[in-house]
């Protein structure tokens, strides 16, 4: 026993220094490859970039990657290479905490891009606000993140190193609910979400607003993320008579939803969120897709004149992944993190402070300040750090393709 | 609206996909007693393999009625192809092992299987769009489409066709013998190690008509799809009663009907709403696992042991 215990340790040991090894190495490289009188400073970026969700976790990688390389090649910051770093969170909570964690670990490292998803996003917020790391993410919608669990009494914010340049599903979902009742003059929805942190918020804050407006919510469904037959709930919603259905989650449950549903004779739209607002929902759904709508922030990459140039770069590089929901919005939160370096340095006489904590701190402050042109428009944040960028567009599927329908800021009332 | 007959009918479909991936189980445990983890895996490889057929080697535009079989056809060999290759290379060595040994052997495989789809099929690191069989039929209030009606016959044509040459053939008979003793029968001039592998392979072919029905029905496929399908398999093989054919099929249109029904209905009863809906579907499933085995420990049709095979 003692002696297996022994073994054990050894083996834990040298794995341990083999891996610190492993980390100084690759410290050391970064330090090095900069040479002469350059500092490389890391962003980090995660989302989901294998698996679930990483058509879009593709595009927040690359926006961010194009923004980093804009920056080098312009020599933004004088003296400074930026360095991306990718980490795929496969879009588990788990393992976006632990990618967080080796972020700001790392002793290069000034900000982070990410995640994509609000519920990884809630684990990913404390590590971070911890080591005073500035995170933004280019597409949390989740009202709690920046306003706290209370937003709807009491708003309060809960980090003050986290900040996004999407705007949050209080606006996204009244949006839909008014484009619902009065552009699609519906009257009665059937609501279904994915119980995870941004489906359930979407679906509840849709389903308030639709009834307020005067609309009827004739039933509520959930399903299980990874679901794949829909057969009994497609019944369910036959039965309700519903006109429409409004669907709070990713496009993975949501297009095999609408294909069943309309294979079982029930031609209603469905009605989703920016988490199903991918060229993916259309390949994987097919034909049932059409007519189905999203609602996703922002306004579309392609009508933005500003992001001529970064399209134009996304498809010249070859890039994987779709560029068209966050691209722009990645792209945005690694200038902000680049600009606010950038006038840290400036503030320090052209140097960049060599206490890594000192720079770190002082970054979020300056990203706190941020004013600037953005590929989305104006890029600033408000007191909770939520952008005050607050357009929202419905798209639908016509002829297989994601069309803009209408683009406008979303009133609360 | 009387929902009942469609609500019926969804769950007939989806327990006949649990029952053809579930003599794949129940076949090779009742030979070998190994419960064979990575079968769901073999299910998600045929449809793969279904897919290339269709998007590789047809040319554009094949009717579906001659696709199909094809497709069938390629979606077993590979099926096949990796049933037996995991039993000779993954399973075989161990065969005098401790029982723990080939069920680790069995995720680890599972797993391994997973990543190499994920990482060397083209495009695969997300859902893929397989060709439909859409057109729909209305039969008084239940409607059904084509990919039903071919995943019911193939159910049927398959369970058949499973019965006769288990029961007729040689080699079923033979079969039978090694399920019940091994050792003994190889006395008998039975040769255990091609019963072993032709277990195997049927199992791998009804998984891959399986997967063929799912691609047909769904409308796409991942990599993925085999983790959940293969636990409600095995589920439904207890369910019926490990080790035999019929139970399993059995034990899968129970499943199918059981978690059909219970996200359809359960939220209407009054104070149990919030334990209705497809989200509870799989809870209830399992809860009916747990009844059945509480009562039955032998599963539905357990005691066949003669039967077996």
């Amino acid at each position: 026993m003692r002696r297996s215990l022994v073994i054990l340790t050894s083996v834990l040991a040298t794995g341990a220094l083999t891996l610190t090894a492993c980390g100084s190495r690759d410290d050391n490289g970064g330090g090095d490859s900069a040479g002469g009188d350059t500092t490389t400073l890391t962003i980090g970026v995660d989302a989901p970039l294998s698996g679930e969700n990483s058509t879009t976790g593709l595009g927040i990688q690359y926006g961010a990657q194009i923004a980093v390389d804009d920056a080098n090649k312009n020599k933004l910051v004088p003296g400074v290479t930026f360095k991306l770093k990718a980490f795929d969170d496969k879009a588990q909570p788990a393992t976006g905490q632990s990618n967080a964690t080796s972020i700001t670990g790392d002793k290069t490292a000034v900000g982070a891009v990410g995640p994509l998803n609000s519920g990884v996003a809630q684990s990913m917020q404390q590590v971070f606000a911890s080591a005073n790391m500035v995170q933004i993410s280019p597409s949390n919608t989740n009202p709690e993140l920046t306003q706290g669990k209370n937003w709807q009494t009491d708003k309060k914010r809960p980090f003050k190193t986290y900040f996004r340049t999407a705007t949050t599903d209080e606006l996204q979902g009244s949006f839909a609910a008014d484009y619902a009742i009065n552009g699609l003059k519906k009257k009665s929805v059937f609501v279904v979400d994915d119980k995870q942190t941004y489906g359930a918020g979407l679906a509840k804050i849709f389903t308030e607003q639709f009834k307020k407006l005067g609309g009827k919510v004739v039933e509520t469904d959930h399903v299980n993320t990874g679901d794949k037959d829909f057969g009994s709930l497609v019944t369910k919603i036959k039965n309700s008579k519903a006109d429409l259905l409004y669907y709070g989650g990713q496009y993975d449950e949501s297009a095999l939803l609408s294909k069943q549903m309309k294979d079982g004779g029930v031609k209603i739209p469905l009605f989703g969120g920016d988490g199903m607002f991918a060229s993916t929902y259309i390949e994987a759904g097919g034909a049932a897709t059409e007519g189905d709508l999203a609602t996703a922030i922002g306004v579309p990459a392609d009508t933005l004149p500003a992001a001529k140039q970064f399209i134009e770069t996304y498809k010249a590089k070859g890039y994987k992944g779709d560029y068209g929901a966050y691209g722009a919005y990645s792209y945005d939160a690694a200038t902000a993190i680049i600009n606010a370096v950038k006038a840290v340095v400036d503030a320090n006489g052209g140097k960049v402070p060599t206490d890594m904590t000192d720079l770190r701190t002082k970054v979020v402050d300056e990203v706190q300040k941020s004013d600037f042109q953005g590929l989305s428009g104006k890029v600033s944040f408000d007191e909770y750090g939520d952008t005050t960028n607050k357009q929202l567009t419905v798209y639908q599927v016509v002829k297989g393709e994601w069309k803009a329908v209408k683009t406008g800021t979303a009133d609360l009332n | 609206m009387n929902t009942l007959p469609q609500q019926l009918a969804n769950g007939l479909l989806l327990g006949s996909m649990y029952g053809l991936i579930a003599i794949g189980y129940t076949m090779v445990y009742g030979i070998v007693q190994l419960i064979n983890f990575a079968h769901g895996e073999i299910f998600m490889t045929g449809a793969f393999g279904a897919f290339t057929v269709y998007f590789y080697i047809l040319p554009d535009g094949t009717s579906m009625a001659i696709a199909v079989p094809l497709m069938l056809i390629g979606g077993g060999l590979v099926a096949i192809l990796i049933a037996v290759g995991a039993e000779r290379f993954a399973y075989r060595p161990l065969r005098g092992a401790p029982r723990l040994a080939p069920l680790i052997t069995a995720i680890g495989l599972s797993l391994a299987l997973q990543e190499v789809v994920r990482n060397f099929y083209p495009g695969a690191d997300r859902a893929i769009a397989f060709p439909g069989l859409d057109t729909t039929h209305d039969i008084g209030s239940v409607t059904i489409k084509d990919a039903d009606i071919f995943l019911i016959l193939a159910a049927v044509v398959c369970m058949a066709a499973l019965a006769f040459f288990v029961r007729k053939s040689r080699t079923g008979r033979a079969m039978q013998a090694t399920a019940q003793d091994p050792d003994t029968a190889q006395l008998m001039g039975i040769d255990t190690n091609r019963i072993i592998v032709i277990a195997f392979a049927i199992g791998g072919f009804f998984a891959a008509v399986a997967a063929v029905a799912y691609g047909l029905k769904y409308g796409n496929i991942d990599y993925r799809m085999g983790f959940l399908m293969g636990l409600k398999a095995f589920t439904a093989a207890v369910l019926g009663g490990i080790g035999n054919i019929y139970g399993a099929m059995l034990g899968g249109i129970v499943l199918g009907i059981a978690e059909t029904l219970a996200s359809a209905y359960i939220d209407g009863i009054p104070g149990m709403q919030q334990l209705g809906g497809q989200s509870w579907a799989n809870v209830w499933a399992f809860c009916l696992l747990i009844l059945v085995l509480l009562v039955r420990p032998q599963g539905l049709l357990g005691e066949r042991v003669a039967d077996r095979a």
